[in-house]
C-alpha cells in the first residue's frame, strides 16, 4: 500500500467529516444509554456494522424487543444500500497492485461518507493512490466514530435530561439532513416522502414489522409510482 | 430481550454481505437497473420511516421532550442547513441539537 496516499486519507478525514460523523454517533452513544444497552455493545457495533442507520434500527428495535428475525432482516434491507455503492466504486479502485483481500477489507471500511468523497476525489486521482487513500480516510472515520459512541454513552450517563436531550438529537438530525441534502432525483424524492408517511402508520401497526413493513411496501410504492410517471 | 452482542455479531453479517457482494459482482452487475432502482427505493423509504418514526413516536432519551420541540428543532436544523450555511451538514446537525434544548428551556 502506499503510505502517502493512506497518510493523505487520514489527513482529509480529520477534520469536517469525521467531526460531523462524530455528532451523529455522540447521539447514537446518547440514544443507547438511554436503552440501556452495554457501552462496549454499542461501540462494537460501530465498529463492525458501520452504519448508522442500520445501528439505529437495532437499537430501536431491540429496545422495543422486536423478534430476532424482524431485527436482522430489517438491518440487513437497510444495508443492502451498500451493494450498488460497493459495485460502483471497484471499477475505480482497482489496480494491478492489490489483490482480492484488500478489496474485501476496504469493503468493510466503506460507508455513506467514505464511498460519497471518494467518487468526488477518484477522479483526479492516480489510480494506484486510490485504495491506500480510500482506506485511510474510511479507518479514521470509523476510529472517531468510535470513540464519539462511547463519549456520547459516557457523557449521556452524567448529565442534566436536557443536555442528554440535545445529545440525543444529534444521531435523527444527522441522517434527517443527509437523507434530505441528497435528493437530486424524483425517484428518491418519492421514496423518502412515502417512507416518511409510511414509517410512523407501520409502527402503529406493526411495531415489531414496521421498518420492513415501511421500506418493502413504501419502497415498492414508490418505485411503482415513479415507473408509472416515467411512461406517462 | 435477548443479548446484545450476539445480536450485534448477525447484524454485521447482515451488513457486511453486500458490501462483499458489491465486490465480488461489480464486474457482472448493471448498477443502473431496475432491480437496484427498486432496492435503493425501500432503503431510502427505510431510513425515511425510522426518523419519522424517531421524530414522532420516540422512546428513550427523545421522549422527554414534546412533539412540537422536536418538530420545531428539526425545522431549525433544515433552516440551517439549507438556507443559513451551503449545506453545512456539522452546522446543520449542532443548530438542530442546540435547537431542541433551546426549546424545552422555553418549555415550547
Amino acid at each position: 500500500m502506499s503510505q502517502a496516499a493512506f497518510t493523505r486519507g487520514m489527513r482529509e478525514a480529520a477534520s469536517i467529516p469525521a467531526a460531523t460523523l462524530a455528532a451523529g454517533y455522540l447521539g447514537f452513544g446518547a440514544l443507547a444509554a438511554g436503552h440501556g444497552i452495554p457501552v462496549a455493545g454499542a461501540v462494537l457495533s460501530t465498529v463492525v456494522i458501520w452504519a448508522l442507520p442500520g445501528q439505529l434500527i437495532l437499537l430501536e428495535m431491540h429496545a422495543a424487543g422486536a423478534p430476532l428475525i424482524a431485527v436482522v432482516l430489517s438491518v440487513a434491507l437497510s444495508s443492502a444500500r451498500f451493494l450498488p455503492m460497493t459495485a460502483t466504486l471497484m471499477p475505480m479502485l482497482r489496480h494491478e497492485r492489490y489483490h482480492g483481500w484488500h478489496y474485501y477489507g476496504a469493503a468493510q471500511l466503506l460507508a455513506m461518507t467514505g464511498w460519497s468523497m471518494a467518487l468526488l476525489r477518484f477522479p483526479e486521482m492516480p489510480r494506484s493512490e486510490r485504495l491506500p487513500w480510500l482506506t485511510g480516510f474510511a479507518a479514521v472515520c470509523c476510529a472517531a466514530s468510535a470513540a464519539a459512541t462511547a463519549m456520547g454513552y459516557v457523557v449521556a450517563d452524567q448529565l442534566t435530561p436536557l443536555a442528554t436531550l440535545g445529545l440525543a438529537f444529534l444521531a435523527p438530525m444527522y441522517y434527517l439532513l443527509i437523507l434530505l441534502g441528497g435528493v437530486r432525483e424524483r425517484l428518491v424524492a418519492l421514496s423518502i416522502a412515502v417512507g416518511a408517511v409510511a414509517g410512523p402508520l407501520a409502527l402503529l401497526a406493526w411495531p415489531d414489522w414496521s421498518l420492513l413493513a415501511c421500506g418493502l411496501g413504501g419502497g415498492t410504492l414508490a418505485w411503482a409510482l415513479d415507473r408509472g410517471l416515467r411512461r406517462a | 430481550m435477548h443479548e446484545f452482542a450476539p445480536l450485534v455479531i448477525l447484524c454485521w453479517a447482515a451488513t457486511y454481505i453486500w458490501r462483499g457482494l458489491g465486490v465480488a459482482l461489480a464486474r457482472r452487475l448493471d448498477t443502473r437497473g431496475e432491480a437496484f432502482r427498486w432496492a435503493s427505493c425501500v432503503a431510502f423509504a427505510m431510513i425515511a420511516g425510522l426518523i419519522t418514526q424517531i421524530l414522532l413516536l420516540p422512546s428513550g432519551a427523545l421522549s422527554g421532550a414534546s412533539l412540537t420541540e422536536r418538530l420545531g428543532a428539526s425545522a431549525v436544523a433544515l433552516g440551517a442547513y439549507f438556507l443559513l450555511t451551503r449545506r453545512n451538514l456539522f452546522v446543520g446537525v449542532v443548530a438542530g441539537s442546540l435547537a431542541i434544548v433551546a426549546l424545552r428551556l422555553a418549555g415550547a
